[in-house]
């Protein structure tokens, strides 16, 4: 067998397959980012806010683009696709076809003058069809990479783009190509295809213009949308009175055959209902038509009810039937039939919220890779290896495998990121480039000689502002010794140039005055360092975004500001320091805590991959919860998995396994924690640079329906033991869902009681299918391909009965005699069930142990209760603090499979810090005096990442900056009442020099 | 009886040398048409014509060289492909396109030019005065046309009429021909959105207006005013001023073009 290649290729560039990528290469991999289209960021770039915390969604997705765009281990293939694999797991060699762009990815400074003047328009599918784009174009603004692409459908090759191009960037005879590439794990993360809503011809998508799907009304609620972010009816521009949201727009439809639940529908049609009535200025009505409300993920039925309560959406229970147009006023008439009742209602617009499909080519991609499907054309996969496809070495992750939210794809990658990475660890940093750069020069003694190179940016910033002018001007300026104009100063032969001019002209501090230093800062403070200046003696003024762009029809006062923000920011320049980035050792040890499913998981993988794992469980044997489960939906034995994990866990010399154990103490920061653990009364003190939370949850012990007074009412648990055991034996089984769930004491939804639920009721037909099966219920929450299994229970005629809070289930118990009176919605009417086993699907509810874990480790809980991760949607298992991790039923509850790509992610992103032999952290960090410093500990308190301490130092408190945790925000610094912290590169003087030059002209030669 | 009031753009190889069309030689050309000497009519920008009529100008005749001979290579053919853009504009703004016309003479055929010049004044003597003439001008009509006008001294038409020749005759820039069919679909398109786009913009300049306004002004559905808004709100052209109840009012704005 030939060696293992150090390289993996990802396919698919939506916020799955970015994470996944930027894993791997911060993992020490060299990675192959394939995407079909001419940028990545995938359906999440089109979307306005996320569910549950309203965030903007390309605000927080752009960082994460731009990571990718210029990490030096990730080699970005847009407009690809994967035409064949060969070889094996450690060893593939992978065809992909790149389609042309026609425009050179190396010379288009994505300056968009071409797009200007392009007399040819297309659809702009990034719109959805609302707004048309030119036949040259890029995605959205914040595409990655910014690079043009020719539509070569409707371009009809007129020449003007290639005349007007000042970057020479025009290729018309570029042609498709194609490369080989080897690899040694691959990653799918294709994502889905939207449902295409004319399929629902009931519906009237495609005739009617004031029905929309969801992903139209995302577009249609943006800012950057092609309505500037005012809800408008299509038809006419109006601001619709009232708006009919229909869930379930091919999804869990038998007709269609998409029988499966999308899982992310209930709660983006809240998302979009709540946003739309922000936006919208006067009153705005809005209805949601469901089925059941799926609110199963965290903190998700808190924002049902804020939903329901504070913007008083209405919930209305029924699949809409039809919608027709009334033709005189474009408004549309939904029929549907709620309580037995046919309705008709009128309402300015109907957002169809359509489910998630297969990707369009994924039997193409099957084939190719050699990979199996599920009937539904998603990625096969199994409950206890979900990032797993079928073939050996290819993983997958994101809606391929399963309809998800973002928080659960992001999750899933990182999780296929670990099993990528553990195949090809052996061969980790092979494939990689560490770059070699000149010594730094000592320039500290120096006075400051400042270079300042200003761009025209094409016509972006030459079109408004007389950028020669600019030049001269800033050539008056104390200190600037070099002044020069550039077309593009970003392009490949300035950045040559400004080295030659920072040797010839000795220059000691650069400024650039262009576009923003959001995406063009890492470019110049790399050009400065490889001309062997320290980078933070480089400084950026931003006269495109804050200027040329915003003063477009001002030319005269745009130049003048121009000079007004390059003479502010030569004024800060003047003071730049050379700073040093603090460099941290790590220790390649990790301590994982808990001993689940989910802990061994993560510590099973990350033994794999070479490092030493202390593996901590209170309990007195490895298995947490997984222990109680006897069987599941589908063909998988538990039973079976847990001992061959354990086995693993046990055998593997890496994993040291202390049970009966609890962290009593934990110090440091991340590379170098010291943890004391208190083993059955021992203490052991370790060391280790990260720490996985894996500590579980607990299951709801009922007080309600005669829990514990009657030996007939059963925990699914217990009943599941009886089914397991050969001790089941019923005419009717009761079962109630929500116990404990969805009320005033546990707000939140347990997540996995529906699919209990649905398991022992298929159980009991399997077993016994005579025994009657009542499953009263608030939401059927089977999400997902789980719908599939509430169907067959249905099918095998198990009864599902819907109650509200109004109507709740009541449970007598008279001589023995066990009775549920339950409400019947469709007769109208309490009817009592006599039963012989009543099980009660009960909450899972957060570990109580969790409030002094949160407290030794300073992470924070949720107010549920549960560990509150970073981020919900793109950090869903990092804690803020560096180092820290969380995965399983210590996040929320969740299922096997999630908990194990949980873990699996929780590893990812350990393995991230644990494969660096040191770690690089920011210079421009908070820097304490510690003679001014009193000790008052005002600076402890208001930091967030818990990076700065005040500990007694030569008999007096002092504060100081644990440097690898630091990020440079400088609140301490602003807190601080002595005065004792400057924020280095954003000190008091150089924020002051800005502002003084900002407010006074201070020319050489005035 | 209506005399018209017609501007001749006239070819300075096409113009007969006969100073007066009314002089000795008998032959009589229309005393009223006005000509203006231009030394090729490929010189003839769209935007000139536009401006003619919306001064009150009954008929416009541009008079070229006859088709292959041009002083200027093929300034003909340019300004035949001009006239073919202003017509489809006109048609649009509902003055007669055929208030427009274009023929070709040599300057030897004096006979032949008063004929044109003629039967076009008969022509347009047939159609009446021009609704821009005279005190009281049709005021929707001179919106339009200076809507027109806009349209024509805006890039993208200019672009599309100035690379017709090359593109439909030669090969374009990946070596394939286009048809005459393809490129007058996207031509006529262009012309179509730019037209309704300016005449838009012609309209919020006045004072602000909803999309069902600008639609009942227009007589134009009002999913494609949105539409045609969208795209010149994306240039800059235009902003929302207010909302009025449930519609808001746009306006428009300084636009350096």
């Amino acid at each position: 067998m030939r060696d293992k290649v150090g390289a993996a290729l990802v396919v698919g560039g939506g916020v799955a397959g970015i994470q996944a990528s930027l894993d791997l290469a911060d993992s020490g991999f060299r990675v192959y980012l394939v995407d079909q289209s001419s940028s990545v960021g995938g359906v999440m770039a089109q979307l306005d806010k996320t569910f549950p915390t309203n965030d903007c969604a390309m605000c927080i997705l752009a960082p994460k683009l731009v990571a990718t765009g210029r990490h030096p281990n990730i080699t970005l293939i847009t407009n690809g696709e994967v035409v064949g694999v060969k070889g094996e797991a450690g060893n593939f060699e992978v065809k992909v076809r790149k389609r042309s762009r026609y425009i050179n990815e190396e010379k288009c400074n994505g300056c968009g003058l071409c797009a200007q003047k392009c007399p040819v328009e297309a659809v702009d599918t990034f719109n959805e069809g609302l707004s048309a784009k030119s036949a040259i174009y890029v995605e959205y603004p914040q595409a990655v990479p910014l690079k043009f692409m020719i539509d070569r459908e409707r371009c009809i090759g007129c020449g003007t783009c290639k005349e007007v191009c000042k970057a020479e960037a025009i290729e018309y005879d570029q042609q498709d190509s194609e490369a080989t590439l080897e690899v040694g794990s691959i990653i799918l993360a294709p994502g889905f295809e939207p449902f295409d809503a004319r399929l629902k011809g009931e519906y009237g998508y495609g005739r009617f213009p004031n029905v929309v799907t969801s992903i139209e009304f995302e577009r249609i609620l943006s800012a950057s949308g092609p309505y500037g972010g005012l809800v408008l009816r299509p038809s006419d521009g109006e601001i619709p009175k009232n708006i009919a949201f229909i869930q379930c727009v091919g999804s869990r439809d038998a007709h269609l055959g998409n029988n499966y639940c999308s899982a992310a529908c209930c709660m983006y049609g809240m998302k979009e209902a709540i946003i739309a009535k922000e936006h919208v200025p006067t009153n705005l009505e809005c209805a949601i038509f469901y089925m059941d409300i799926r609110a199963h993920g965290k903190e998700f039925d808190a924002y049902y009810e804020r939903a329901r309560g504070e913007y008083g959406i209405r919930f209305v229970r029924s699949r809409a039937a039809s919608v027709r147009e009334n033709p005189a006023t474009s408004n549309l008439q939904v029929y549907y039939v709620e309580n037995e009742e046919p309705r008709l209602e009128e309402f300015d617009m109907v957002v169809l919220s359509i489910g998630m499909q297969p990707p369009k080519d994924a039997e193409r991609l099957a084939k190719a890779l050699g990979i199996g499907l599920n009937r539904y054309k998603f990625c096969q996969t199994n409950p206890f290896s979900p990032v797993e496809t079928s073939r050996p070495g290819i993983f997958v992750c994101g809606s391929f495998s399963s309809p998800k939210d973002i928080p659960e794809s992001v999750a899933q990658a990182s999780g296929a990121a670990m099993k990528a990475a553990s195949l090809i660890s052996s061969e980790r940093g092979t494939l990689t480039t560490a770059k070699e750069y000149p010594p730094e020069k000592e320039v500290s003694d120096e006075d400051p000689r400042i270079g300042v190179f200003v761009c025209h940016c094409g016509i972006n910033i030459g079109g408004v502002v007389n950028v020669p002018e600019v030049v001269e001007y800033v050539k008056t300026l104390p200190n600037v010794v070099y002044a020069e104009h550039n077309l593009y100063t970003c392009s490949q032969d300035t950045q040559k140039k400004i080295r030659e001019i920072i040797d010839e002209h000795s220059l000691n501090r650069v400024v650039v005055a262009s576009c923003t230093p959001r995406t063009h800062e890492p470019l110049f403070r790399e050009t400065v360092r490889e001309a062997g200046l320290n980078i933070y003696l480089f400084e950026m003024a931003n006269i495109r975004d804050q200027c040329s762009w915003v003063h477009m029809h001002e030319p005269e006062e745009a130049t003048q500001k121009a000079k007004d923000l390059v003479r502010s920011i030569v004024a800060k320049a003047r003071l730049l320091k050379p700073l040093k980035k603090p460099i941290i050792a790590v220790t390649p040890t990790a301590l994982v805590i808990g001993g689940g499913l989910s802990g061994m998981t993560a510590a099973l993988e990350l033994a794999k991959q070479g490092f030493e794992v202390h593996l901590v469980e209170k309990e007195k044997e490895l298995g947490g919860h997984l222990r109680h489960i006897h069987y599941l939906l589908g063909s998988e034995d538990p039973r079976e998995q847990l001992r061959s994990i354990i086995e693993k866990v046990t055998k593997d010399e890496r994993v040291h396994i202390y049970l009966h154990s609890e962290i009593s103490d934990v110090e440091g920061y991340v590379g170098n924690f010291k943890t004391t653990l208190d083993c059955g009364g021992e203490k052991t003190e370790i060391e280790h640079g990260i720490v996985i939370v894996a500590t579980g949850a607990e299951e709801y012990r009922p007080t309600e329906f005669l829990y514990g007074a009657d030996e007939k009412v059963l925990t699914q648990h217990e009943l599941e033991e009886k089914l397991a055991n050969g001790q089941f034996s019923a005419k009717t089984v009761v079962m109630i869902q929500c116990v404990g769930s969805r009320n005033e004491e546990h707000a939140y939804c347990s997540r996995m009681c529906c699919s209990q639920a649905v398991k022992n009721s298929l159980k009991i037909k399997e077993l016994s299918p005579e025994t009657d099966v009542y499953v009263l219920y608030k939401d059927m929450r089977t999400y997902g391909f789980l719908e599939d299994y509430y169907h067959e229970a249905a099918s095998k005629g198990v009864l599902f009965i819907r109650y509200d809070d109004e109507r709740r289930p009541r449970v007598t118990q008279e001589k023995g005699i066990l009775k549920v009176i339950m409400w019947e919605p469709v007769i109208k009417t309490w009817i009592p069930v006599e039963t012989d086993i009543l099980a009660l699907s009960v909450a899972t509810i957060p570990n109580p142990n969790n409030e002094q874990l949160a407290k030794l480790l300073k992470v924070p809980l949720s107010k549920d209760r549960f560990f509150l991760e970073a981020h919900m949607k793109l950090r869903p298992v990092d804690f803020a603090t560096e180092g820290i991790f969380l995965c399983g039923l210590a996040h929320w509850p969740k299922s096997i499979e999630e908990s194990i790509s949980q873990a699996c992610a929780a590893a990812a992103r350990a393995a991230t810090i644990l494969s660096k032999t040191t770690l690089e952290a920011e210079g421009a960090i908070a820097r304490v005096d510690e003679d001014l410093c009193s000790g008052c500990k005002f600076c402890e308190a208001v930091c967030e990442y818990s990076a700065i301490k005040t500990e007694e130092k030569d008999g007096k408190l002092r504060a100081h900056v644990i440097e690898a945790l630091c990020k440079g925000c400088g609140v301490c610094g602003s807190t601080c009442p002595m005065g004792a912290i400057s924020m280095l590169h954003f000190t008091d003087d150089q924020i002051l020099a800005q502002v003084k030059a900002a407010l006074k002209e201070e020319a050489k030669h005035d | 009886m209506f005399r018209p009031k017609i501007i001749g753009l006239v070819c300075n190889w096409s113009l007969p040398p006969e100073a007066s069309l009314t002089g000795p030689t008998g032959i009589r050309g229309y005393p009223k048409m006005h000509i203006v000497q231009v030394m090729c009519v490929g010189r003839i920008d769209p935007a000139i014509v536009l401006e003619t009529f919306s001064r009150g100008a009954d008929g416009v005749l541009v008079i070229g060289c006859h088709p292959p001979d041009c002083h200027y290579v093929e300034g003909n053919l340019q300004a035949e492909r001009k006239v073919k853009m202003l017509k489809k504009l006109l048609s649009l703004t509902g003055l007669e396109p055929e208030r427009l016309r274009l023929d070709w003479a040599y300057s030897s055929e004096l006979e032949r030019f008063a004929k044109i010049s003629n039967d076009f004044r008969d022509h347009v003597i047939s159609l009446g005065p021009s609704p821009l003439a005279g005190e009281d001008p049709d005021f929707n009509i001179l919106l339009n046309i200076e809507a027109a006008k806009a349209a024509t001294e805006d890039f993208r038409l200019r672009v599309l009429v100035g690379r017709e020749k090359e593109l439909t005759e030669g090969e374009n820039v990946y070596g394939e021909e286009v048809s005459q069919e393809k490129f007058d679909e996207i031509n006529d398109e262009a012309i179509k959105d730019e037209y309704i786009r300016n005449r838009i913009n012609v309209a919020v300049k006045r004072r602000p207006l909803s999309v069902k306004d600008l639609s009942k002004l227009l007589d134009l559905d009002s999913r494609f005013v949105l539409r045609h808004l969208v795209a010149i709100r994306q240039r800059g052209w235009v902003t929302v001023d207010r909302v009025e109840g449930r519609s808001p009012l746009y306006t428009a704005l300084e636009v350096r073009r």
